[in-house]
């Protein structure tokens, strides 16, 4: 198995140049001219979507280059350059500095927080007892229920008036109650609560998934070596689980840096910016002024780009070894 | 042909149908004047009754005076159509022909662009009918839209509560409203609500201080230049944090939305749980729909906001706007024809008897019936100059930083001056 990520052309089975491997292979087949006839097969086939993909994907992102090195409030021609103005004025803000703060932390406490809750939760439902399939359908019903409809139950639960602290109230916690969203040194974990409440369901899922490929026998022969269930956890079941966290990482950051909807909803950013990110800056700031928009946008997606081509390099190359490489295994 | 070929041929034919139907994301030519059939689109504010109701009844009406024309009329969220469905089909070429257009900076932004289409010499006679209350909608002497509603901010309060706290007459200087703030809180009633989730509801607090602190003569020379060394607007941001030193403001203010909800600014005043909230000429309306009954409440009071004490502000100024039609540039003229029968004297009574708000034209006013606009239009006829709310008058950039400066005070982690550095800083990107 070679450790390039992308080693030779992926369309086209051909030479890879080089690849590092230790056990003879048969040579590689001699690449065959592609003449017209294949190349109108393949313009047929792949133009559509390369059509569709470069409309609604690539010519967005390249606008949203070129706006962004021009002061445009949307109406009119774009005539004011003004070159890379826009991003010096955005990493300048403190609010949006701060924006990028709270999405950092919300990454890593995903990654530590909600990895280890879910992995620990799949662990306890993979196991025989009662009322299990109950219990994992009851976990996964957030993840269901629409974005919008979560956050308007959340932001009317977590009101002054709500139904937290009218909880609180009646069992006797009342010293506990406040206001929830609109506290800014809490805000944020209230915030990153309601997101392990949306996702977690999803995390267990995959974990749940992952532990399926586990083999059985491999657990029985490490508990007939005398392995008791702990030490079968952490030696047999989370190194093979390790494929599924790498993936579900890699999900959890994206999403951590992309979270809009559930902040809108609940907080449009607020109180004093205390749970804006970087997607609900770039709607409340974009709007009226759609080049400095543009730059924030760019920001946001050269800022997951670089995590995911980081993460993918370093922590998940061994997974996608067989995927990206073109055929030379 | 040989088989291979047929294939051939329904993939291209495949291929063209699939660009054929990106092309057909295009806006078709309708060829407006060609013929005698006319298709007009209308998009305004209104998305619940009576507004609603009334702007598709002038449509009917409009429909059945002019064989030939039809009026496709929509309602859209304010926000969404000013912020998104507007721009968004300006630049793309398919405007709407008479649609919602906010005052000051805002027709002024849609205006140089060349959205809008002059109405200056087409609707000469209703703009000379309708008096000073058309400026707003003005560039640069040109006009470019007609207002339907025009009024004044001030304070909405609980006439029952203020009863119950002993307060006989409500306040009219800040000192007496922060009296009346006392002994509500006294009585065990939360004395105000401000929706400062939504930035905005904060922000016209900062104004009207501005409006108390700012000689009209600044107010008229600094927001068009957009020059704000005057020292009149950090003590704006003074007073306001002055006065919130006072603790007036419901628990969890900055979280709280203006309009949606029981828990919004809007509905803690339309349920009874907050005495006070200072608020635009609509509040009416927004609290009628958030009771129970979906009715304007009995105990529903009104008065302007007190005087500020000190300051270089002339206590008859205040602090309004109101909500407008213009015509797209590409409108066919008939387009014009609605317009002006949109603001038509006859039109502006019924808007007026709906009770959804203070109609522009004069000779709507006797048509008032609700208690409450008719004071709101008392106050508006006894001011000698009416500020647009600073949002609408600067402009859409100013909107967001200002607000939020603004807001940064209220949370108690921005200073008066981080908003005059908002503002300037804000003026000097554009």
């Amino acid at each position: 198995m070679t450790h390039h990520l992308t080693a030779g052309p992926a369309v086209f089975a051909g030479p890879a140049p080089a690849p590092v491997q230790a056990a003879p292979r048969p040579a590689p087949r001699r690449r065959r001219a592609v003449n017209g006839r294949q190349w109108l097969e393949i313009a047929l086939f792949a133009g559509p979507a390369l059509i569709v993909f470069v409309t609604f994907v690539i010519l967005p992102v390249v606008l949203a280059g070129v706006y962004s090195l021009y002061n445009w409030n949307g109406l009119g021609p774009l005539e004011r350059f003004i070159g890379l103005d826009n991003y010096a004025r955005a990493l300048t803000d403190p609010l949006f500095l701060r924006a990028i703060g709270n999405n950092a932390t919300i990454l890593v406490a995903s990654v530590l927080i909600q990895g280890p809750l879910a992995i620990s939760i799949a662990l306890l439902l993979n196991r025989k007892l009662p009322g299990r399939a109950l219990i994992r359908a009851l976990i996964f019903v957030p993840f269901v229920l629409a974005e919008v409809i979560a956050g308007l139950s959340w932001k009317l639960l977590l009101s002054p008036r709500g139904g937290v602290n009218a909880l609180l109230e009646t069992v006797g916690l009342g010293e506990l109650a406040q206001p929830w969203l609109a506290n800014p040194d809490i805000a944020l974990w209230v915030m990153f609560s309601i997101l392990t409440w949306k996702y977690l369901g999803f995390a267990i899922l995959l974990m749940l998934a992952g532990l399926q490929g586990v083999p059985e026998e491999l657990h029985e022969a490490a508990a007939i070596d005398g392995a008791n269930w702990w030490q079968i956890q952490v030696r047999i079941t989370l190194p093979l689980l390790a494929p599924t966290i790498r993936i579900w990482i890699f999900l959890s950051m994206i999403g951590s840096l992309q979270v809009f909807d559930m902040v809108w909803v609940t907080t449009k950013g607020g109180p004093v910016g205390a749970t804006n990110t970087m997607a609900v800056y770039l709607i409340q700031y974009g709007q009226g002024q759609y080049g400095y928009g543009s730059a924030i946008a760019v920001i946001l997606f050269a800022i997951s780009l670089a995590v995911a081509l980081v993460y993918q390099r370093f922590a998940m190359r061994r997974d996608l070894a067989g995927s990206v490489t073109s055929g030379v295994r | 042909m040989n088989k291979r070929a047929a294939t051939r041929w329904v993939a291209l034919a495949t291929v063209g149908i699939c660009v054929g139907a990106l092309a057909a994301c295009a806006p078709a030519d309708d060829n407006p004047g060609e013929g005698d059939a006319v298709t007009i689109r209308w998009w305004h504010n209104a998305t619940s009754d009576p507004l609603q109701g009334l702007w598709a009844d002038v449509a009917a009406e409009f429909e059945a005076a002019n064989p030939g024309v039809t009026v496709e009329v929509t309602g859209y969220q304010n926000e969404d159509l000013q912020r998104t469905l507007i721009p968004n089909a300006l630049q793309s070429g398919d405007a709407p022909d008479v649609f919602q257009v906010w005052p000051g900076g805002e027709v002024r932004a849609q205006a140089e662009a060349g959205y809008l289409r002059d109405i200056s010499d087409d609707a000469a006679d209703l703009i000379a009918e309708m008096g000073g209350a058309v400026k707003p909608w003005e560039v640069d002497g040109v006009q470019y839209a007609l207002p339907f509603s025009f009024g004044i901010t001030g304070i909405w309060y609980n006439k029952d509560m203020f009863a119950q706290a002993g307060i006989d007459s409500p306040p009219e200087t800040l000192d007496e409203l922060i009296e009346a703030d006392d002994a509500l809180k006294a009585a065990g009633i939360t004395p105000l609500a401000v929706g400062a989730g939504d930035l905005w509801p904060a922000g016209h607090w900062w104004y009207q201080f501005a409006l108390n602190a700012c000689s009209v003569e600044t107010l008229q020379t600094a927001i068009p230049a957009l020059d704000f060394d005057d020292p009149c607007w950090v003590e704006a941001g003074e007073n306001l944090e002055a006065f919130l030193e006072t603790e007036p403001f419901n628990d969890g203010f900055l979280a709280t939305p203006a309009q949606t909800g029981a828990d919004s600014s809007a509905g803690l005043v339309a349920n009874g749980n907050v005495a006070m909230e200072f608020m635009g000429p609509w509040n009416s309306g927004v609290i009628g729909s958030l009771t129970p009954e979906a009715e304007v409440p009995a105990f529903l009071g009104w008065f302007p906001f007190p005087t500020v004490p000190g300051g270089d502000g002339d206590p008859t100024v205040t602090m309004g706007g109101g909500d407008g039609f213009g015509v797209s540039a590409e409108a066919p003229d008939i387009a014009v024809e609605l317009l002006k029968y949109i603001h038509s004297a006859e039109v502006q009574q019924r808007f007026a008897e709906t009770g959804a708000g203070i109609a522009a034209h004069p000779a709507a006013a006797d048509s008032l019936a609700d208690p409450n606009l008719q004071q709101i239009a008392s106050g508006l006829a006894g001011s000698s100059f009416v500020q647009l709310w600073l949002d609408s008058a600067l402009g859409p950039e100013f909107g967001n930083p200002l607000n939020q400066a603004i807001v940064n005070i209220f949370g108690g982690v921005g200073t008066p001056e981080d908003v005059v550095t908002a503002l300037k800083d804000t003026a000097a990107a554009l």
